[in-house]
């Protein structure tokens, strides 16, 4: 008892700028502050993509009576799509491989799957805007009909979702080789890694609702 | 009490930072990938009425899945499930409100309120 009221004076005594950014500050609930936030964030996300998917199943097949055009489910190339998500799928174990290898501390393997998950996902990205530009030479713009405004608003927000991982993956990469992200700072990548598994299981969502149910 | 409480926050911790070996996750991985193909098969074969509930079923184990190990969700303090099944289930009030709005709300004009798109 008197040890915790110990502890409490000292970190009353010392504040926040002496603490050591190696160490986390004890929280009531015994987590981190940063992967709380990132859980939060998480689930509001899942509002933002809830909305996105009922608009576009909401309007999937419908063009309007003032527009005309095809609808983006007219154009899918379903094999191609495919080959994108199985992708985006493994991208996920090269990730968690890369949370496990920081945490036994094997800094160039860590390196090499931070990379790899990076690079699956700009394969990820140019299978999208190859596919986009299918669609626009097909005559499917954002705003030939309601429909494709929704696919495009859906998928490209995913897209972006992916883009901003790949530069956290980067950085995180960049981080690792100066010797500035080590193994006591596991947490940091196993915080970029929920995000790059969260856009996965979006894409999850997508590929099956979207593309795959008629 | 506080020994044993002690103990088993210590026991957590260490299992929720191991989670699975590395061949573990590569096993995981391929269970994904074979139920991706199965996903895919439902384009290429005629699976008729089984088609749809088949596809939401593969679909909710595959997210399940990367959720639970990937994730960590199945080894990490339940505070995170809170937080992300809590965002789920007002995602899935979003889409119900919007199935409802467009399916049963209607304009003074008669016309549906789908009608616009």
């Amino acid at each position: 008892m008197a040890d915790t009221a110990e502890a409490e004076t000292s970190e009353l005594a010392y504040g926040p700028t002496d603490w050591d950014d190696h160490h986390h500050l004890p929280t009531n609930t015994g987590l981190t502050n940063e992967k709380v936030t990132m859980w939060a964030f998480l689930g509001s996300d899942c509002l933002l993509f809830g909305a996105l998917i009922s608009t576009y199943l909401l309007c999937r097949n419908r063009v309007g009576p003032a527009t005309k055009g095809p609808t983006a489910a007219d154009l899918f190339d379903i094999p191609f799509t495919s080959v994108s998500s199985f992708v985006l799928l493994m991208s996920s174990l090269t990730m968690v491989l890369a949370v496990t290898s920081i945490q036994r501390a094997e800094m160039e393997r860590c390196k090499l799957w931070l990379l790899t998950t990076a690079a699956l996902g700009s394969i990820f990205i140019a299978g999208q805007v190859y596919e986009f530009t299918g669609f626009y030479r097909e005559g499917l713009g954002f705003t030939t009909n309601i429909s494709s405004s929704a696919f495009f608003t859906l998928t490209g927000f995913h897209g972006v979702h992916v883009s901003l991982g790949i530069v956290m993956l980067v950085t995180m990469w960049v981080l690792v080789t100066r010797g500035n992200l080590g193994p006591e700072r596991a947490e940091t990548i196993e915080i970029i890694g929920l995000y790059w598994h969260f856009v996965d299981i979006v894409w999850i969502v997508i590929f099956a609702v979207v593309y795959l149910i008629p | 009490m506080n020994t044993a409480t002690v103990s088993e926050d210590e026991g957590h911790q260490e299992h929720s930072e191991h989670g699975l070996s590395d061949f573990g996750y590569i096993k995981i991985a391929v269970i994904l990938a074979t139920l991706t193909a199965a996903e895919v098969a439902t384009y290429f074969f005629d699976f008729g009425v089984v088609e749809i509930p088949s596809l939401l079923i593969l679909m909710v184990v595959k997210f399940q899945i990367v959720v639970s190990y990937f994730m960590h969700l199945k080894f990490d303090s339940k505070v995170f499930s809170y937080l992300f099944v809590t965002g789920l289930i007002l995602a899935m009030m979003v889409f119900a409100a919007m199935g409802t709005s467009m399916a049963f709300w209607q304009n003074p004009s008669g016309c549906d309120a789908s009608a616009f798109c």
